[in-house]
């Protein structure tokens, strides 16, 4: 182990905004992009049955 | 008779375009994808922060390649890809193309917008900026420009069609982008680094390339798994009304 110790990690010699500033925003845009796949996924499943409804109950 | 197996031979391949076909087959393939990108993350990161050694000139700070260059190669990748589709969507008239264009865009623009954040915090300290309008990094942001342009173009337009046709025009003339994002560090006499893998070698230590490498699977990995989740998703949007989309959502 090159580090030594938890906080010799996390200070990433001298250049910790920069390196986990780097990782930090990357992780937070991958779980924002994650969890608006899936709100739009299900909004998506929403409307497609509201549409399967509509049709369902107009006469055809 | 040949004539009759070349249409039956391009009558499966082409079953694959068709949305009901593609939608159940890409969910059955998204979870193998995102696998397969938090594996190879896990493993890239840890070959990064505990086996690649500290930079003798760029110390730690260097650390920040493992996502710099595979967000800024995705970028260029995944807009060559939306380019293509399309352009395939232009040309054909294929629905399935132009949505995948579509899917594609807002993970390729996050990419880019990872790659121009990363390479300002690794650029401070080793340049003393954030950001410089050198050729590299001025490309880089009209790579984002581009995207984020494409999907603009794409909500302004009600008719869905008419939005794919218009988006894909401005694809493909953004095309010409990419090539001038990868050859700038050749062309201009820039700040940002030339390539560190080319045709013939790299200038990486071992452990270095190794940790990048898989970092560079698993963006890619990720990225597949994001466009086909986002493809099924405007499939369900745009079929709405469709028989199958029906029958799928009645159960």
């Amino acid at each position: 182990m090159q580090w030594g110790s938890v906080e010799s990690f996390f200070h990433m010699g001298g250049y910790a905004w920069y390196v986990w500033g780097s990782y930090g925003l990357t992780a937070v845009v991958l779980i924002a992009e994650i969890v608006s796949l899936r709100a739009r996924r299900r909004r998506a499943i929403e409307e497609a049955a509201r549409a399967a409804r509509a049709a369902k109950g107009s006469p055809s | 008779m040949s004539s009759t197996a070349t249409a039956s031979s391009g009558f499966s391949l082409f079953r694959f375009a068709a949305p009901h076909v593609f939608y159940p087959l890409a969910g059955r393939m998204v979870p193998w994808f995102a696998a397969a990108a938090a594996v190879l993350a896990v493993a890239g990161l840890y070959v990064g922060f505990f086996v690649a050694p500290t930079d003798f000139q760029q110390g730690e700070s260097y650390r920040i390649i493992f996502i710099h260059v595979p967000s800024a190669w995705m970028a260029m990748f995944l807009y060559v890809v939306m380019a293509f589709w399309a352009g395939v969507g232009l040309a054909f008239n294929t629905r399935l193309s132009a949505m995948m264009a579509s899917a594609i865009a807002p993970t390729g623009a996050l990419m880019a917008f990872i790659a121009l954040w990363t390479g300002a915090l690794w650029g401070r300290p080793t340049w003393g900026a954030y950001w410089v309008w050198d050729a590299r990094l001025t490309s880089t942001l009209i790579l984002l420009f581009l995207y984020l342009g494409f999907i603009a173009l794409h909500a302004a337009i009600d008719d869905p069609r008419r939005a794919d046709k218009a988006a894909a025009v401005l694809a493909l003339v953004g095309v010409v982008n990419v090539p001038i994002i990868y050859f700038s560090v050749q062309w201009w006499n820039t700040l940002h680094q030339g390539a560190s893998i080319k045709p013939g070698g790299t200038t990486m230590a071992a452990p270095m390339l190794a940790g990048m490498l898989l970092m560079v699977f698993a963006f890619w990995m990720y990225a597949i798994a994001a466009v086909l989740v986002r493809v099924r998703a405007i499939l369900l949007e745009r079929e709405r009304r469709a028989a199958w989309v029906q029958e799928l959502v009645r159960g």
